[in-house]
This record gives C-alpha cells, sequence and structure tokens, in this order.
C-alpha cells in the first residue's frame, strides 16, 4: 500500500463505531431512540434533543452531490501533489450531509445531484477513510 | 430603557506589511485610537480582543499593555469577532461593568508567510475527523456556497467579479490599500483558479494589520474629541452544519441583519452605506441577501451595474475591502472602522455624501460548514 500523505483522523472513544465500521467498508449514520431524528457527523447526543440514546445505522452510502469545488490550488497535505480534487458536500438518501472528496471521476465531469455512492480507501490497517464515487 | 453605547475613538494601522509585532501594532493602535477619542490609556476600564493564545486568551496583551481592566472579554469566532466586540462592549457599558471599553487587534499574516485561505484547515477538535481529511480550505469552504448559489439561482462568475471590480474601485482611492490599480471583470475571469468557481481576484488579500476600537458610555459624550457614532442596534447569530441538514446558501446574517434592524427601527432603505465582510466575493452576495437588500437569489442582479459602488444605491465596503486593501486574517475591526469615518465625514475622496446610517455585518469561519454573523448599525450623532 502506498504511503497516505493526506491528513488522518484522530479517532476517539465517541467516535470509534464509527471508524470500525468504515474498516469494515461499512458506512454509519445514527438516530435517535428519543426523537427518531437521523444524524451525520455522529456524536455523542442526538443533535436535535440532545438525548445520549443515539444509535448506530448502517447506511447504503448513497446519495447526490449537494455542492462541491474543484480546487487548483492548496497546501494542504497531500491534496498539494494531486491538483486538481473534488472537495464535496454529498446529501445521502437518509437526508443527512456528508463533506468529502468524490474519486474515481474527472473533476470536469462532476456536478450538482450527480448519484453517488460511497467508496472506502484503506490507509493503513484498521483505518479506511469514507470518499465518494459516481454511482 | 439602556443608555445607547458611543463608537468615540477608531484606528487602523497604516502598514500592510511591517516588522512590527503584533503586539506593537495592537499598542500603537490602542493608543492612536484613544487620541482619536480624546481619551487616555487610565480611562480603559473594560478590554477586548481575540484569543490568539489558546487557553489564557487575551493574558498576554492585557500584560503588555500594562492595562487593568475591570471587564475582560476574549469572544473568538472568526473574522467578525471585533464586531461581536463593540456589541458585548455595549452590554457590558449597560449594565455598569465598564465605561470606556478598548478593542485591539494585531496580525503579521503577511510578514509570516501565512496561506490564510489556502492552507489546512484543521481546528484541532473533534470535528477535524469529519472534515479536514479531505483536502479542506478556507476558500474551498466558500467555493462550495458559490457553487451551489450558481446551480439554484443562475448566478455567473461575471456577477461575483463585480463584486472584486467595485471594490477595487473604492481601493484606488484609498490611499493605504494594498492594491490600487483598477481591475475589470475580464481580469477578475483571467486570474487563476483557486477553487473553482472562485478566482484568486474573488478572494481577500494577506496583509500584517490590526486597529483599535473606543466604546464608550453615553455618559462620556461632552468629553470626547469628535463627534461619536451612535449604536443604534447590535445582533449576532451563529449558522453551522445542523445536524447534517443546512442549507449553506442562507448565512447567519438572515438572523443576525433583521434583529439589528430592528433594535434600530429601521429598515434595509435607511442604511446610506454597508461594510460587508468580503474574504471572498460570494460572501458579500449570500450576505447582501440575507441582510434584506435583495430577495434571496437575487443578489448576482444586486451587485451588477454600480449599485454597489460610490455613487450607487449602496455602496458598500468604500476603504477597499478586504479584496483590495486590508485582511490580515480577521478584518471585522476594519469594517467598524471604515463606517464610523464615514458617518463622522473623514473620507475625502471616497466619502459617501450624506452619510447616516452605516449598517456592518462580519461574518466569521466559513459560510462552507460553521461560521458567525454580527451586525451593527451605526448612525451619526
Amino acid at each position: 500500500m502506498a504511503e497516505y500523505a493526506k491528513p488522518l483522523p484522530e479517532v476517539t472513544a465517541e467516535s470509534k463505531p464509527f471508524w470500525d465500521a468504515c474498516a469494515r467498508h461499512e458506512f454509519r449514520v445514527q438516530t435517535c431512540r428519543a426523537c427518531g431524528a437521523v444524524q451525520y457527523y455522529p456524536r455523542g447526543v442526538c443533535a436535535a434533543c440532545w438525548s445520549a440514546e443515539v444509535e448506530w445505522k448502517p447506511s447504503a452510502g448513497r446519495g447526490r452531490v449537494y455542492t462541491f469545488t474543484v480546487t487548483h490550488r492548496t497546501q494542504a497535505r497531500g491534496f498539494r501533489d494531486e491538483l486538481p480534487y473534488v472537495l464535496a458536500w454529498i446529501e445521502l438518501d437518509e437526508g443527512v450531509q456528508v463533506m468529502s472528496n468524490i474519486v474515481g471521476v474527472e473533476p470536469a465531469k462532476v456536478a450538482i445531484g450527480m448519484p453517488v455512492r460511497v467508496t472506502f480507501e484503506d490507509v493503513k490497517d484498521g483505518l479506511s477513510i469514507p470518499k465518494f464515487t459516481a454511482a | 430603557m439602556k443608555p445607547q453605547a458611543l463608537i468615540a475613538g477608531v484606528h487602523e494601522f497604516p502598514e500592510r506589511k511591517t516588522g512590527k509585532s503584533m503586539l506593537e501594532i495592537q499598542a500603537l493602535s490602542a493608543r492612536a485610537a484613544l487620541e482619536d477619542a480624546g481619551l487616555g490609556k487610565k480611562d480603559v476600564d473594560g478590554y477586548f480582543t481575540v484569543a490568539a493564545n489558546p487557553g489564557i486568551g487575551p493574558l498576554p496583551i492585557v500584560d503588555y499593555l500594562n492595562l487593568n481592566p475591570k471587564y475582560i472579554d476574549g469572544t473568538t469566532i472568526g473574522g467578525s469577532s471585533f464586531v461581536a466586540h463593540v456589541n458585548h462592549a455595549a452590554a457590558a457599558i449597560a449594565e455598569g461593568r465598564c465605561r470606556v471599553a478598548l478593542i485591539t487587534y494585531g496580525s503579521t499574516s503577511r510578514s509570516s508567510g501565512v496561506a490564510v485561505g489556502t492552507r489546512e484547515r484543521i481546528s484541532g477538535d473533534y470535528l477535524d475527523q469529519f472534515e479536514a481529511l479531505y483536502g479542506t480550505s478556507t476558500v474551498g469552504l466558500y467555493a462550495m456556497v458559490a457553487r451551489r448559489h450558481m446551480h439554484e439561482y443562475g448566478t455567473t462568475s461575471e456577477q461575483l467579479a463585480e463584486i472584486a471590480v467595485a471594490t477595487r474601485r473604492h481601493a484606488s482611492l484609498n490611499p493605504l490599500a494594498l492594491y490600487r490599480d483598477p481591475i475589470t471583470v475580464k481580469d477578475v475571469l483571467a486570474s487563476p483558479m483557486i477553487s473553482a468557481p472562485l478566482h484568486l481576484l474573488d478572494c481577500c488579500v494577506i496583509t500584517d494589520g490590526g486597529g483599535a476600537l473606543v466604546v464608550v458610555h453615553p455618559d462620556l459624550a461632552r468629553d470626547l474629541k469628535k463627534p461619536p457614532v451612535r449604536l443604534l442596534g447590535s445582533a449576532e447569530a451563529i449558522a453551522h452544519t445542523s445536524g447534517g441538514r443546512r442549507d449553506f446558501l442562507v448565512s447567519a446574517a438572515a438572523e443576525s441583519g433583521p434583529r439589528a434592524l430592528a433594535e434600530a427601527g429601521l429598515s434595509p432603505r435607511d442604511v446610506s452605506m454597508a461594510m460587508i465582510y468580503d474574504s471572498f466575493t460570494i460572501t458579500v452576495l449570500v450576505t447582501l441577501e440575507d441582510l434584506g437588500f435583495c430577495k434571496k437569489g437575487q443578489g448576482g442582479a444586486f451587485v451588477s451595474g454600480g449599485r454597489i459602488a460610490l455613487g450607487g444605491e449602496l455602496p458598500i465596503n468604500t476603504d477597499g475591502g478586504g479584496l483590495s486593501s486590508n485582511h490580515p486574517g480577521m478584518r471585522g475591526i476594519f469594517l467598524v472602522v471604515e463606517a464610523v469615518k464615514q458617518l463622522r465625514g473623514e473620507c475625502g475622496e471616497r466619502q459617501v455624501k450624506d452619510c447616516r446610517v452605516a449598517l456592518v455585518h462580519g461574518t466569521g469561519g466559513a459560510l462552507g460548514n460553521r461560521h458567525s454573523g454580527v451586525t451593527l448599525i451605526l448612525g451619526r450623532s
């Protein structure tokens, strides 16, 4: 595996179930047992009602590009050697937005509304980073 | 009824690249702003600045200035922080916590070579693991809002460029501005693409700089050197990812703007000129819509045809803005400085005629994930 030069997540106890699932190539969102809200990014409480009764829910990782930018200049580690690249907000079918990269698609072909699905980039043992590609 | 705070003194550090430290910049600016007010160091009993040092905030600068304030505020919410400090100072004054509030800022971004817009955006907190992994930069976050605005409303790069062109025209009238040569829409579109659809000339400059403001109790009005500017209304708000369901085309200005105007008992039609945080051209366009100067989606048409230039219906950023004059990383303080000078009639060639009411709106953070919005309505005495 080529060395991954981009930033890596600092996984905490709060986020470990999310990252453990990513390592198995499974994307997860959360639902609240108290009020039923679905949320992303994951956290220890429900963003809608602050109940701590949030549970992990597997997501198909499918959705559409909400918005994006093709970056031509950046100082960001790893990315500055791979210009241009696509940073995007993806709206999942569950209705929540996820920030990620659109990969495996010519940047010029990316458009708002384009159907996408999650794909995982294996970085090292036990760590895979969710990115999105054309569905 | 609460006492209406006055802005009694302002100063913008004149250099755009300096050998001075951020502490020196603040000390020199503090002295100049107090002189502008007709007050002195001994009068200061409230102190406000951003937390440049995580965890201890204003402690080093208060030590350096050798101040003994009774009221201290280190609110740090991005480039709008100093606009929020005015709001907080007014509240502290109304409560009797202090009478002469000093607000300072200093930064050496340009001489330290900080790539403010294109560097990796890492905050060091929990949220990084969901956002900072993807080549996320400040300009990228704003560019995503610009792209979505174009998609929803048909806004064009040419319309965004109109903002940069009008702002540069104003900079040409400000001897202190970093860039003063006029530019055209064509120049903006021909400048290098940074993060599409934002070109280099859609982005603010990077400078060294700083400044200071003095906000005082209305009882002090007779002791001041110049006619003070009145704070007629103020409000703040935060817009964020909202659990994963956010309309990124609506900024915090949609909350803070109407509240500040209502407090002043005014409407957008009453505003003579506006100082709108211009980190990027798209910041201005979205903010003008949200403040109610035009309908949502009509920003592109609104900024075209010279409406926002001097002589137009709503002159904005008459100092040359962050786009052409001064942006050391956090520009909010300069919005207040220029608005006060306009209300006093001190702006020479770039003076807005019959300037009665100025609106200041600071945006801090990024439109594309989370940001603060702070609106002030200022009136002349």
